[in-house]
């Protein structure tokens, strides 16, 4: 199994190694000729959902990746991945648009808002799971196909939908891989 | 380390692979967002300017700060003088994002660093070497950039730190366990910052290049020596086409080793910044603060 990780800005390594910890296989993606080779599954990392939309535009990553989401690529959206996978964002033009969740930005407010917490998130783990919020987004509304993993304070803050897992938090900042091993179990067709 | 602490590392680490860019109007932090910058530096005078006008320089109007931090959705940085902990806090009651302790402003402390610890806010330092850097990651700073010699357009000081912080880096890696009480000693910093340097060859935070940054060619050359993202400061506004050159050196960042793309990009620029040599400036800003 090849995992692709969207390498364009932010916290893609981190994801990298979780996979190492998995003995999954990965490649970063920062241009076209990066996803010419076939590969299972894409992780669209944390960072700044501006910077990675607009990079994704720029570098010609943004059609064949939309196509392949949309074509059941299993694809894991972690903060700002969660935002470029959105259909609608509140206040904002989305970008790959493909999954049937609005999403608001920013929404715990700034960097001095950031927390942690945990839940329990019964699909992912049997005890609860640490979740780290970066100037995090929640989800404000999900579409009829969409599945809540876990809100938190009344806002969802993970969900799925067919191919597509969200988490407005950061697994990939903890040393806990329950999530990254869901997604792999997705790939499998689990 | 305390959860915030771990929060605010966490946040550097969202920027890495990215360009931040300095700014003095919400118009230009509204291109710099357009260009794709992951966050934007709030400041009255850009570097350059502050070095030509001499005098004073000290933290920005608050108004002008929030000004930008309405006008992108952007994390959004400002600076605070060396020392200067009421600036700090002021720049904390705003809600600022990241706070830099700054050699570019005038220093109000001669001796002591802002104790970061104290703050819920995270801060960014400029270091010159790994004793600088681990000096300030030990009071409390989230983030590590160069100090470069900001606002001349010129990239020698920026490489020649970042070689330096690099080359430390690798020289601790290699010691044996029992040298490295000594180096610790000699770096003057705590033991367990230069133990953290061994097992894991690298800072315990994230590290970006600043100061001197001003084509992609410039970016490209800081990220292949070991940066984790870049500063561009003067760079951008003091260039004939900031927009067009923003753009271009955040996709150098992205894919800083593929060369045929960072030629396309660094075709039709428009003029760059001018510039001052390292010997022909007056004022060494890299020495503020050690």
């Amino acid at each position: 199994m090849r995992i692709g990780i969207l390498a364009l800005q932010g916290a893609f390594i981190e994801h990298k190694f979780a996979l190492d910890a998995l003995g999954i296989e990965s490649f970063e993606i920062r241009q076209k000729r990066d996803i010419e080779k076939p590969f299972d599954g894409l992780i669209i990392p944390g960072g700044e959902s501006t910077v990675i939309g607009k990079l994704l535009r720029q570098l010609d990553l943004f059609e064949p990746i939309k196509e392949m989401i949309e074509n059941g690529m299993p694809v894991f959206g972690t903060c700002a991945g969660l935002i470029v996978l959105a259909k609608n964002i509140e206040g904002e033009n989305p970008h790959l648009g493909v999954m049937d969740i609005s999403v608001r930005r920013n929404a715990y407010g700034k960097q001095i808002d950031s927390f942690s917490n945990e839940a329990l998130i019964p699909e992912i783990s049997a005890v609860p799971f640490p979740l780290v919020f970066i100037r995090a987004p929640w989800i404000d509304s999900v579409g009829e196909n969409v599945q809540v993993f876990c809100e938190l304070n009344g806002h969802i803050v993970a969900a799925r939908e067919n191919n597509m897992l969200v988490t407005s938090f950061h697994p990939e900042l903890t040393k806990n891989t329950a999530f990254h091993e869901y997604f792999i179990n997705m790939i499998k067709g689990e | 380390m305390s959860t915030q602490m771990e929060l605010n590392r966490n946040l550097a680490q969202m920027l890495k692979g990215g360009v931040i860019m300095d700014v003095t109007t919400p118009e230009q932090a509204k291109i710099a967002e357009e260009a794709g910058a992951c966050a934007v530096m709030a400041l009255e005078r850009i570097p350059a300017d502050i070095r030509a006008a001499g005098g004073v320089s000290r933290m920005s109007d608050p108004k002008m700060i929030k000004g930008i931090q309405e006008a992108v959705s952007i994390p959004v940085m400002a600076k605070c003088r060396i020392g200067h902990f009421a600036e700090a806090r002021i720049l904390q009651a705003i809600k600022i994002d990241y706070i830099d302790e700054s050699e570019v402003l005038s220093p109000a402390d001669d001796k002591y660093h802002i104790n970061k610890n104290e703050f819920k806010v995270p801060f960014v330092c400029g270091a010159k070497d790994l004793g600088e850097a681990l000096r300030r990651i030990n009071e409390g700073a989230a983030m590590i950039r160069t100090k470069g010699e900001p606002g001349t357009g010129d990239v020698v000081q920026a490489v020649r730190h970042m070689r330096m912080m690099m080359s430390e880096i690798r020289r601790i890696q290699s010691m044996a366990e029992d040298e490295l009480y000594e180096a610790a000693k000699q770096l003057q910093v705590p033991y367990n910052l230069v133990e953290y340097v061994h097992k894991n060859g690298k800072l315990p935070v994230v590290n970006f290049a600043a100061g001197g940054v001003a084509t992609p060619a410039d970016a490209a050359l800081m990220m292949h020596l070991g940066a984790e993202g870049v500063f561009v400061g003067s760079g951008i506004f003091k260039s004939g086409n900031p927009a067009k050159r923003a753009a271009a050196i955040v996709q150098a960042v992205t894919n800083y080793t593929d060369d045929n793309l960072i030629a396309e990009l660094s075709e039709d620029l428009g003029e760059a910044m001018v510039g001052i040599n390292e010997n022909e400036i007056a004022l060494l800003m890299a020495e503020r603060g050690k």
